[in-house]
């Protein structure tokens, strides 16, 4: 009796531990055939916006290349991968023809800066804690439902040459103390 | 024989001069070229966020930063809408010491009333300014800023544009930019040049 108590507080104990570890603070992990979905997040929206930006990581562990088509959202009328591109000090944003190819063995980032998932038309603000679920539709994979911790408005993932300071979605924007001494 | 070599020489460093000569030459004279043709800055009249107009005059007085770009932009605009919050943060009260603009280049869905709710999310020095399209046309002309709208499938649009942020001095004057990828510190370095 005394060891039945014992292991059942052991197993509330480790319960209790995996809630913890399986916490907001970790972006879900999602496999989906051979692809590995990673990191997804979205940027919270500025008053008023219409449209936002999701972002994750998609590993292809199969032998065939894979491409991410688009998806659906509840909260946006559509969904699309877009591809941001700075050319002599000109942004420009266009859809992904075709779909973004995640190839085999290989890893896609989708961060800002660069490729994202294009939510047109909100219905509601993307605030910062909320949670965004997407079905994001792959050609092989199929529909995967994926859903996106939101974080600040204008996150950023570190630029290239400082992804040793942290994964893609996981930093908090830069905020500087009024009169900081840089 | 020897006297052949040093003719030789002699030819070979009157062409090399020439042509140092005639580089130097031209380069100063495109400089100047584009010196002439690339004044930033001028005349404009916008709404503000608060449906006030304002002109070029409005600003004179203190130095602005200025950046243009929509508010259906989900990742450059923002990005340097929170690079501009953070910057101005860290200026601390020097932060009232400029103008800081966010200038729409959409002007059929950024209202000044959408501008004003987009901007409450960032610094509340960040000013909006929007207008007809004649008036857009003619501040980002002024500014030479780059835009082209693109149409997508589906009927909605997006714009290219320029993604510089524009310095300028208290008379108006084109001080310099602030490229997208510039360091922070570079940039409150900037911001900091331009108030004194």
């Amino acid at each position: 009796m005394i060891f039945l108590a014992t292991t059942r507080s052991l197993t509330l104990a480790l319960l209790a531990f995996a809630v913890i570890c399986a916490g907001p603070a970790v972006a879900q992990q999602i496999k989906a055939g051979d692809l590995v979905l990673d990191h997804a997040w979205a940027r919270a929206t500025p008053g008023g916006a219409k449209v936002g930006g999701a972002y994750l990581t998609i590993k292809n562990n199969g032998t065939a290349a894979d491409k991410l088509l688009g998806g659906s959202s509840p909260v946006a009328a559509e969904v699309q991968v877009h591809e941001m591109a700075m050319n002599n000090g000109v942004m420009t944003m266009r859809p992904v023809e075709g779909g973004l190819s995640i190839p085999a063995g290989q890893s896609v980032t989708l961060a800002p800066g660069g490729y994202h998932i294009m939510l047109m038309q909100l219905k509601a603000a993307l605030k910062q804690g909320d949670k965004l679920p997407v079905t994001l539709q792959f050609e092989k994979a199929g529909k995967v439902d994926v859903t996106f911790d939101i974080e600040g408005v204008g996150a950023s993932a570190p630029p290239p040459g400082q992804m040793d300071q942290g994964m893609p979605g996981m930093k908090e924007p830069m905020q500087m103390k009024p009169g900081q001494k840089m | 024989m020897l006297k052949s070599r040093g003719l030789l020489a002699a030819v070979l460093a009157a062409l090399f001069l020439f042509v140092a000569v005639k580089t130097f030459l031209n380069h100063s004279t495109n400089v100047e070229n584009a010196r002439s043709s690339t004044t930033i800055g001028g005349a404009f009249e916008l709404t503000d966020q608060d449906g006030q107009q304002v002109t070029e005059k409005d600003l004179l007085g203190q130095p602005s930063v200025m950046f243009f770009g929509y508010m259906y932009c989900p990742d450059i605009c923002p990005t340097t809408l929170l690079e501009l919050t953070n910057w101005l943060k860290a200026l601390g009260a020097d932060a009232d010491k400029l103008n800081t603009i966010f200038v729409s280049v959409d002007s059929s869905r950024d209202t000044p009333k959408q501008m004003k709710l987009y901007l409450s999310s960032f610094d509340p020095h960040i000013r909006g300014f929007t207008g007809r399209v004649t008036q857009i046309r003619k501040v980002t002309s002024e500014y030479h800023v780059y835009y082209k709208r693109v149409q997508l499938d589906g009927g909605d649009y997006v714009y290219d544009h320029s993604a510089l942020i524009y310095l300028m001095d208290q008379n108006g004057r084109y001080v310099g930019i602030i490229t997208p990828n510039e360091h922070e510190t570079t940039a409150i370095g900037k911001l900091r040049g331009l108030i004194k």
